[in-house]
């Protein structure tokens, strides 16, 4: 007994919201622009908020239980974000006005480019980009146009650590670079004799993620930063991961050269079922002419009592603009307030209760499942999820089961270097005994995987609706409920 | 606040894992970076937060504050209430991209519904789950008919009428593609006709982009271009402005490949740009090349019907680096707040939207055609946007408005320097016949100083 | 299933069938098996293309995995098996039969003397099952 859709709750002649009156006259529109037929639903405004309630009732989310997804960082929202991007000063204003009406706006950017440059060690940011693969994408094109700028066009390469997250790869593809690979060794670092494998003068840079996909800080990180430097290379570093240095260390100061944030991870703008997300980009000094036009300067400084004029501004050698307009500003509002509530001591707290968090989370379920590498890990870790007593038992079976015990399950089957991997992240806002019981269900499955393996095969059995036929969907591809009248 | 550890907590956790110090979680980090000294402010309380917050919103002046005739794809419509209360629920606003589809039917399914809605308004057959904005959506538009394509047609041939952010954004998408040439930036005063565009197309050319009402705010019928654009083998993709689809006839029934657009329009606050929806749609031939998240229907064992994220293996998590496209999310709770605004409006809702823009707009332009100083330049049907010849510099004349509370139109000379003094003025339903008078008479006063 | 005797096999999990100068190209029962159900097939090159070994020739998606089918010799294609785009059903149930996919008229056939015989590459994947 699923919920209908909304064409299906359609009734002709309902209407969910009325518009005033006209108070022009009307005119024409040459016919043969005119539509015939709008097939859209018909439903009063009370169909309409039923149908979504109970829709978003299907849901599982941070405010109803614990989402361990692993790189996700799936802390807790909080709702001052919402009112403060809700301010009529913020959310009525129009991209295009001219900039002495926007001046709060616009000291707001400057000042979360300058707090997040100061966070991660950089001298320049962007607030551009609408994610973290559109930031990727600029931090291959800044990437790119830094050799060109020089002259050295040879440098066609791209290396991608094999633990690296699928965007990366994508993103260095799409612009035009070759990927080649190179390994991780038993400790979970980059292997140092492959990455030394493939540098040579025509690598333009490598994408690292630090912590890793393991959740592992890169021992060799300073090794690994000087070899690349060494062939000419460029380090991009994937932020996905930032949550974990918070106040511990900056990536800028480790000389990585340019890195993008993800707000609605680190910095705790909601995950919206998929988006909006936010993710803009911070470079050392010698790539700050190269990010994306534009962003956001002093124009004229403060003096007496007057603040300082903000305006925008193209950087020297901008590789160009990455959207239209400035960058999700809803989102910076957002990561704006929650960064000035942490304030400069605070942040550290953030990445120390993550660790934390994931490290005790870790030592509950060790004797259980078999971690991917022993090690202190950072904010999240891996584990295997199958057993060789338990042979039929697969990770997704463990995905699935950990629902009936309310829990959202981890990422599986990433990084693709673990088989069947787990890959728990708990984050800072979760509580101990939160963690307890969640190590609770998971221990309690381990058992339930030797002793009852069907419980798992079968699993979800409490959920709105069961395990779905994925290769159904796939070969008949119903995409919409609504299918165009076609022509005879 | 949010994080919930007490001393004694901490201490706890910390024995469990075998250490003494917080400090000892960090030793992999190289010492002499360890714990900086960060300069930031000292942190604040949610009560200053919020006083902070406010005192920055305050030094703007909103649409609040004033009329707002400004519009140059970002449009100040109203939003019904029931828009915002349905997406700031939490368990929209605080899930993740539906991996799990079991513990996800709510957005799965709002999704398919936001796909179905987008098809039927646009008349194509697939909508994908939406892209970041307008802009993004019309690269990521080109990317599929480079790919689709395979990498053998190397010339795009985009029209003026294609907003300048989104045309921008396409140059610096494809800026590592060494053979590709994007082409139909020729200028023509005083407005560039599509048709002019036809004669750059060849059996090179992978793509041509128009938009639909245009830049300018003009409507035309693009059939016959498409048909004669279809003859070279080309992929044709029309940008549209949603709401217009309310009542002008959709994209589809042109002929169109492909369309995008900007949803912004669809109950989503302006927000100083962003965030918005990039609108994606295009025909079931194309679909294995269409980048971005797509829900598809299906069953469960027991035949219950459910929604689930399909045609994963396109995406950059399996495909890696032969993945066409690196996106991995789409707009989520902006694409729902879309979908509950057209569920809100419905068929009629919609039309009559859309029709009270368009007669809106189409007042203030028989206001100025009346007066000797402006030109209404739009020649043909147009939708909720014209484009305006006045006596001086527009950006001057935009200075002097804001002491009326008026935000006035966009100054076309800022993208087309044959522009100078031209305003794209927009009027939505948000005004009515007495502000647009009032913006005329204005106007005429700043004018003659 | 058995690999089939009188075929050649790659690491990559394609199989050749030579008859003359022609040679019919798909992929094994050991690859189907890794992809599960195949959803999606597009072939990558037309009759009449020359091809060098190793290039890809068509893809093939499941709801887990995509692979890319490399031509194991250079040549021309001279035939693609059309009814397979719309039954991709035979990829997962007669890989080495109905689910044959490009043929290619070979322009070196030494290139086959690197390839893996049947019991070659049945060992080939026996070692990777552990």
């Amino acid at each position: 007994m699923g919920e209908a859709t909304i064409f299906e709750i359609s009734s002709p002649g309902r209407i969910g919201v009325k518009f005033p009156k006209s108070d022009v006259p009307s005119f024409e529109l040459p016919s043969e622009l005119e539509r015939k037929d709008l097939p859209l639903p018909e439903v009063a405004e009370l169909d309409v908020v039923r149908h979504f309630t109970r829709l978003s009732k299907l849901n599982y989310s941070i405010d109803s239980g614990f989402y361990p997804l692993g790189s996700c960082t799936m802390k807790y929202n909080p709702r001052i974000n919402e009112v403060t991007a809700r301010l009529a000063g913020f959310s009525k204003t129009h991209p295009f006005q001219p900039v002495d009406t926007v001046q709060g706006n616009l000291a707001l950017m400057y000042e979360l480019q300058q707090w997040l440059a100061e966070i991660s060690g950089f001298t320049g940011v962007t607030l551009q980009p609408a994610a973290g693969a559109h930031g990727e994408y600029v931090g291959v094109m800044a990437i790119r146009a830094y050799h060109d700028d020089r002259g050295d066009k040879k440098r066609t390469k791209m290396i991608i650590p094999d633990s690296a997250h699928g965007t990366n790869p994508a993103s260095s593809s799409m612009s035009g670079f070759d990927v080649v690979h190179c390994v991780t060794d038993e400790r979970g670092n980059v292997d140092i004799e492959s990455l030394k494998s493939v540098c040579d003068d025509t690598i333009a840079g490598l994408m690292l993620t630090n912590p890793n996909t393991l959740g592992l800080f890169e021992q060799g990180i300073s090794e690994v930063i000087e070899i690349v430097h060494q062939a000419g290379g460029l380090v991009y570093g994937d932020g996905a991961n930032l949550n974990a240095l918070l106040g511990i260390v900056r990536p800028g100061d480790l000389g990585i050269d340019i890195m993008h944030f993800n707000l609605h991870k680190t910095f705790s703008t909601p995950h919206g079922g998929g988006g909006p997300g936010s993710g803009p980009v911070g470079v050392a000094n010698h790539l700050v002419d190269f990010l994306p036009c534009p962003v956001v300067a002093i124009l004229e400084p403060a003096s007496g009592d007057f603040p300082p004029f903000y305006g925008f501004m193209e950087p020297a050698k901008s590789i160009g603009r990455m959207k239209a307009f400035y960058g999700h500003f809803g989102m910076m509002v957002r990561a704006y307030t929650y960064i000035s509530m942490y304030g400069k001591e605070g942040l550290r707290q953030i990445a120390e209760g993550a660790v934390l968090n994931a490290n005790y989370l870790m030592a509950l379920v060790s004797d259980h499942y078999k971690l991917a590498y022993q090690r202190i890990c950072m904010h999240e870790f891996v584990v295997e999820g199958h057993w060789p007593n338990a042979p039929e038992v697969h990770a997704l079976d463990i995905s699935k089961r950990l629902m009936d015990y309310n829990f959202h399950p981890p990422t599986n089957y990433f990084p693709l270097i673990v088989p069947e991997a787990l890959m728990i992240e708990p984050t800072e806002t979760e509580n101990k005994e939160t963690l307890e019981k969640f190590a609770d269900a998971l221990i309690k499955i381990a058992d339930e995987a030797v002793n009852e393996p069907q419980l798992l095969k079968d699993a979800p059995h409490n959920t709105p609706i069961g395990r779905l036929d994925e290769v159904k969907a796939a070969k008949d591809l119903v995409l919409c409920c609504w299918i165009p009248e076609t022509e005879t | 606040m949010f994080i919930p550890h007490s001393d004694s907590d901490k201490s706890e956790m910390l024995k469990k894992i075998g250490l003494e110090r917080i400090e000892d979680l960090f030793q992999d980090v190289p010492e002499k970076h360890r714990f900086p000294d960060l300069n930031l402010p000292e942190a604040v309380s949610e009560m200053e937060a919020l006083q902070n917050l406010k005192d920055l919103a305050e030094v703007n002046f909103s649409t609040e504050d004033m009329l707002c005739f400004l519009g140059a794809g970002a449009y100040n419509h109203y939003v019904p209430a029931a828009v915002d209360s349905i997406i700031t629920r939490g368990e929209f606003l605080t899930a993740y991209t539906p991996y799990q589809p079991e513990v996800s039917q709510g957005t799965l399914q709002a999704i398919f519904e936001y796909q179905s809605l987008i098809a039927a308004l646009t008349g194509m057959e697939v909508s994908n789950a939406s892209h970041y904005d307008g802009a993004t959506a019309a690269a990521e538009a080109c990317v599929l008919a480079y790919h689709h394509f395979r990498g053998k047609r190397n010339k795009f041939v985009i029209s003026k009428g294609l907003h300048p952010h989104y045309r921008q954004t396409i140059q610096t998408y494809f800026q590592g593609y060494e053979k590709l040439r994007i082409v139909g930036y020729e200028n023509e005063i005083p407005l560039p006709d599509d048709d002019d565009l036809l004669e750059m197309v060849d059996s090179d050319t992978a793509i041509v982009y128009v938009q639909y009402p245009d830049f300018f705010g003009r409507v035309r019928d693009f059939s016959k271009f498409v048909e004669q654009v279809h003859e070279k083998g080309a992929l044709v993709a029309i940008s549209v402005n949603p709401i217009a689809l309310g009542m002008l006839k959709p994209p589809g029934e042109f002929g169109a490949d492909i369309v995008t657009g900007e949803g912004q329009p669809l109950g989503i606050p302006l927000s100083f740009g962003g965030p918005y929806l990039g609108i994606f749609a295009t025909q079931k031939q194309y679909v294995r090349k269409l980048a971005g998240r797509l829900v598809g229907e299906t069953v469960d064992k027991e035949g219950r019907k459910g929604y689930v994220l399909t045609l994963t293996a396109r995406e950059q998590h399996i495909r890696r680096e032969k993945a066409t496209s690196n996106i991995c999310t789409n707009q989520g709770l902006i694409a729902l707040a879309a979908t509950v605004y057209l569920s809100l409006l419905g068929k009629h809702g919609l039309k009559q939207v859309a029709k009270l823009n368009f007669d809106k707009a189409h007042y203030a332009a028989s206001q100025f055609d009346q007066l000797a100083d402006f030109e209404v330049v739009t020649g043909g049907p147009f939708f909720n946007e014209f484009v305006l010849k006045c006596p001086m510099p527009v950006e001057e004349i935009n200075a002097l408005l804001l002491d009326y509370d008026i935000l006035g139109g966009y100054d076309l000379s800022r993208d087309y320097p044959e522009l100078e003094n031209h305003m794209l003025v927009a009027v939505t339903e948000a005004l009515t016949k007495d502000e647009i008078d009032y913006f005329v008479n204005s106007l005429q006063e700043v004018c003659h100083g | 299933m058995e690999n089939p005797q009188g075929l050649k096999y790659t690491k990559t999990d394609e199989w050749v069938k030579v008859d003359g100068k022609v040679a019919t190209i798909g992929v094994s029962d050991y690859a189907q098996s890794q992809l599960s159900d195949i959803v999606y097939l597009e072939f990558l090159v037309e009759p009449d293309d020359d091809i060098s070994k190793g290039s890809s020739v068509v893809t093939l998606e499941s709801v887990k995995a995509a692979a890319d089918v490399n031509s194991p010799v250079s040549g021309k294609v001279v035939a693609l098996n059309d009814s397979l785009s719309d039954e991709f059903e035979a990829i997962n149930t007669d890989p080495f039969g109905k689910a044959w996919m490009i043929k290619v008229e070979m322009s070196d056939s030494t290139e086959l003397d690197s390839m893996l015989s049947a019991d070659e590459y049945s060992t080939y994947c026996e070692d990777r099952e552990h």
